[in-house]
């Protein structure tokens, strides 16, 4: 295969690298951003726990994963992204940190103070998050000020911009609601009938954000709008996609199809980032200043050899992932059961 | 602010925090895959009761390393940018293999080992720690090999960056890279494979003097003493084995890297000048004037080790370019209190399974109070290990190779030093983030450093909570020993009500 095929590819599969870990760990943030409202007492904030418990590690290693492969297959692009937004990502490991210990600790002492405290703990761990998260990507759409070597020229304060402000609350709202659905399917009883309301409440929150998020983008970001005309078939499948999952969430909260209603959500989310990567393609970081200095998949991409080395190892590997991350999730299937194991 | 020497102390605090847990879940789920096989084997509730425990523990150390790990990774972008652009095509795939082959398989099956115990059958419990132990192994596969490709590249070539089909010249220099021509060549590089057995025979070591610290605790205090005479005398087993090797695999280790890296060979040993090589017991560089001061040595064991000849000329520090060279003091020391505290593992290990052949072992009250402090040497050897080998490898972050003659000799240029092929290595100085300012780096280390600190302190905590609890082998509640949070949360309860079990 030509560099440039090979470079097209490794850009879809960072892509559905990060799909995946929008979709999975997408509901364990979701589920900590709500936990504090929506469950009670200590029982119900276990069982929200508990319904993440066994599987936001494996879900969080999409994450990891995804970071190994822009690593490897753009190198360039690691290296600007990760060291322009320093502040930015220092702070979203502190907040990964936060939520991973607060899951770990609350449960090991019954005082009352202390699980308090680690619940706040997983409420802004997860909050951060989901808002860095969407930062991020609002800065992705807009682009940052490139040098010629491709290190980023912004600071914290211009990368903080109304735009990327907005997209993390969009992210927010997304998670939430997402975390909800997700919620639905693990609970039952009295906590589940206080869900749905927050599942109405969390959607609202996501619609509003979603068409705010959609005007200001085609407002402020005519490149974006533009590359649908490159990509009619791709662009235009991804939007009915995207606005059919949306539509089928409230129809489904209605008739009570929990299922459905997180299906609808995950779909949602896959196919605003893949409408996310369209707008990007060719680039993985656009420089605002100056077009010809973004950094394009052709000029980060690693050496031919590398990409198809990634590529097997890819090929062995993710049978395998997907093979014992069912596994996993069919072991923990159904309504949340606290016993002795528990968070 | 100094961004380098910055972003060098941010990743050493990280790194060593970070790999207080690696060695432990690595050690621990070896012992954790013997005890279930035995319970499979011979159905006694007695292994099954260990395993049950050993996982507890096992669960708060994994989830204290995937913590600190995570930011592992983030950080070769966010401090080393140079860096990462020059190592990218290698290292990548090095760090992308990591995730999917090993950081999937534990994750996925940490959920079932911790959780499943009610949900799964014995038998499949079992293959969950087995795929667990294995994924916690492949880890250390991945990250050693790209570790070691930096200590001794291979397999590799230095290109320009291009633009277009145009090299990329920024500011008069052209920009390099790495990339891969052999694979295979990258992964079998010259060290990768003695580090990487010194790397789990360290961590097997370390694991086990963890599960015999907790132990010799349980027997001092006369509890679970059936439970904690097992795992002591296993983990006995694993540790004296292992201590042994130690010292086989660390001698194979040394003649290799005075082959590939001589100049880290001499800052460990302290020769500064090039001749007979003494072996040095004790002593403390003073690099200012070239001399090591107290130092106890056997002469001419030190060549004989490395060459077989005692007489045999051992290169110094004065062989290389004063730019070349590594600093002395922090390899010499952490060296050779790791290779110290190695020879101290035999010694234990050996002392202790004698009595155990004798049975007197668990009558020696002294001996079980010295295991119940010695897994501090483990793990201090493990990270003063790695601190010789990275301080060791400086002023290079990727080791340039010496230009060597057709025999394979390194060559001399004209002022007697030796060479090395610049453009083929990177060094510190030059690998950081040109995008990133020193008070951020500053930022984030306080910040680390305090969350660290936390942490550190509740993992102590928990864990002590935890041995305190003790195995649920039916001896009843231990004494009643209440934590300190309980006893804030009982002096000034609220009104609400919690349901929660203290589990």
């Amino acid at each position: 295969m030509d560099h440039g095929t090979l470079a097209t590819i490794w850009f879809v599969l960072a892509g559905v690298l990060l799909t995946g870990y929008a979709i999975l760990d997408g509901f364990d943030l979701g589920v900590g951003i709500l936990h504090p409202f929506v469950a009670r007492d200590d029982r119900e904030r276990r069982i929200a726990m508990n319904a993440i418990g066994p599987i936001w590690d494996g879900n969080e290693v999409w994450l990891v994963t995804f970071g190994g492969a822009l690593f490897a297959a753009f190198p360039e692009a690691y290296a600007t992204v990760f060291s322009g937004f320093y502040t930015a990502l220092i702070l979203l490991l502190f907040a990964l940190i936060l939520r991973a210990v607060s899951l770990e600790f609350r449960s090991k002492m019954s005082s009352p103070r202390w699980r308090h405290a680690w619940d706040w703990g997983f409420f802004a761990g997860s909050f951060l998050a989901a808002f860095l998260f969407g930062v991020a990507v609002g800065n992705a759409m807009i682009g940052v000020p490139l040098d010629e070597r491709g290190n980023v020229t912004s600071s914290l304060l211009d990368q903080l911009n109304p735009y990327a402000l907005l997209i993390g609350c969009f992210v927010v709202a997304t998670f939430a609601m997402h975390g909800a659905m997700f919620l639905n399917l693990k609970t039952e009883g009295e906590l589940q009938r206080r869900l749905e309301v927050w599942m109405w409440r969390s959607f609202g929150l996501f619609l509003t954000t979603y068409l705010l998020a959609t005007i200001f983008t085609l407002v402020l970001i005519p490149r974006a709008s533009a590359k649908f005309e490159r990509f009619p078939l791709l662009g235009t499948a991804a939007v009915v996609v995207a606005v059919l999952a949306i539509a089928n969430i409230p129809r489904a909260l209605y008739w009570r199809k929990a299922g459905q209603a997180f299906l609808s959500s995950s779909v949602t989310i896959a196919a605003l980032l893949a409408l996310f990567g369209a707008a990007l393609f060719p680039n993985l970081v656009t420089a605002a200043n100056d077009p010809a200095l973004s950094v394009t998949i052709a000029n980060a991409a690693s050496s031919p050899r590398t990409l198809t080395i990634m590529l097997v190892i890819a090929a062995i590997g993710m049978p395998f992932v997907i093979g014992y991350t069912a596994v996993v999730y069919w072991t923990f299937r159904g309504k949340v059961r606290l016993d002795p194991h528990s968070y | 602010m100094d961004v380098v020497w910055l972003s060098r102390l941010q990743f050493a605090l990280t790194i060593m925090f970070h790999y207080l847990f690696p060695p432990l879940t690595i050690g621990m789920g070896v012992v954790m895959v013997w005890l279930e096989a035995r319970f499979l084997a011979t159905r006694e509730p007695i292994y099954e009761t260990a395993a049950r425990f050993w996982t507890k523990i096992f669960a708060l150390n994994f989830a204290v390393g995937v913590a600190s790990g995570i930011v592992m990774e983030f950080q070769f972008g966010t401090n080393w940018a140079t860096y990462s652009r020059f190592v990218g095509d290698v290292f990548g795939s090095a760090l992308a293999a990591e995730g999917i082959f090993a950081f999937f398989l534990e994750s996925g099956f940490l959920a079932v080992l911790v959780f499943g115990w009610d949900r799964v059958s014995p038998r499949m419990h079992f293959f969950a720690t087995l795929m667990v132990a294995l994924g916690s192994m492949f880890s250390a596969v991945w990250i050693v090999v790209a570790n070691s490709w930096q200590q001794t590249p291979a397999g590799h070539h230095v290109v320009a960056v291009t633009r277009d089909g145009a090299p990329l010249v920024v500011g008069g220099a052209t920009a390099l890279r790495a990339e891969v021509v052999n694979f295979w060549d990258v992964v079998f590089n010259p060290s990768s494979l003695h580090r990487l057995v010194h790397v789990w025979i360290g961590a097997f070591i370390m694991g086990a003097f963890f599960i015999m610290s907790i132990s010799a605790y349980y027997l001092l205090r006369r509890r679970h003493e059936e439970f904690a005479r097992r795992s002591f005398a296993g983990a006995l087993l694993f540790a004296t084995v292992f201590s042994l090797a130690a010292v086989v695999s660390g001698d194979l280790q040394a003649k290799n890297v005075y082959r590939h890296q001589p100049a880290k060979l001499a800052a460990f040993e302290g020769q500064f000048v090039t001749g007979r090589g003494d072996l040095s017991v004790a002593g403390w560089p003073d690099e200012a004037n070239g001399t090591v001061r107290f130092k106890v040595a056997i002469p001419g064991l030190l060549s004989w080790l490395l060459t077989g000849d005692a007489t045999a000329p051992v290169l110094g520090l004065d062989a290389f370019r004063p730019a070349d060279r590594p600093p002395v003091l922090v390899p010499f020391l952490s060296y050779h209190v790791m290779v110290g505290l190695g020879m101290a593992f035999v010694a234990l290990t050996l002392l202790a399974s004698v009595l155990l052949w004798r049975r007197r072992l668990f009558e020696q009250r002294w001996l079980l109070r010295v295991f119940v402090v010695a897994v501090i040497g483990p793990v201090a050897a493990n990270q003063l290990g790695w601190v010789a080998a990275e301080v060791g490898r400086q002023p290079w972050i990727v080791q340039a190779p010496l230009e060597r003659d057709a025999a394979g000799e390194p060559l001399r240029s004209a002022d007697g030093t030796l060479q090395y092929r610049e453009h083929e290595g990177l060094r510190t100085a030059a690998a950081v983030s040109p995008a990133v300012r020193g008070d951020q780096v500053l930022g984030s280390i306080i910040l680390f450093g305090l969350v660290y600190l936390a942490l550190g302190v509740l993992w102590v905590v928990i864990l002590d909570r935890k041995i305190k609890a003790g195995p649920d082998d039916g001896e009843g509640p231990p004494p009643p020993t209440e934590g300190f949070m309980d006893t804030a949360a009982r002096l000034g309860r609220h009104a609400e009500s919690y349901t929660g079990a203290d589990r």
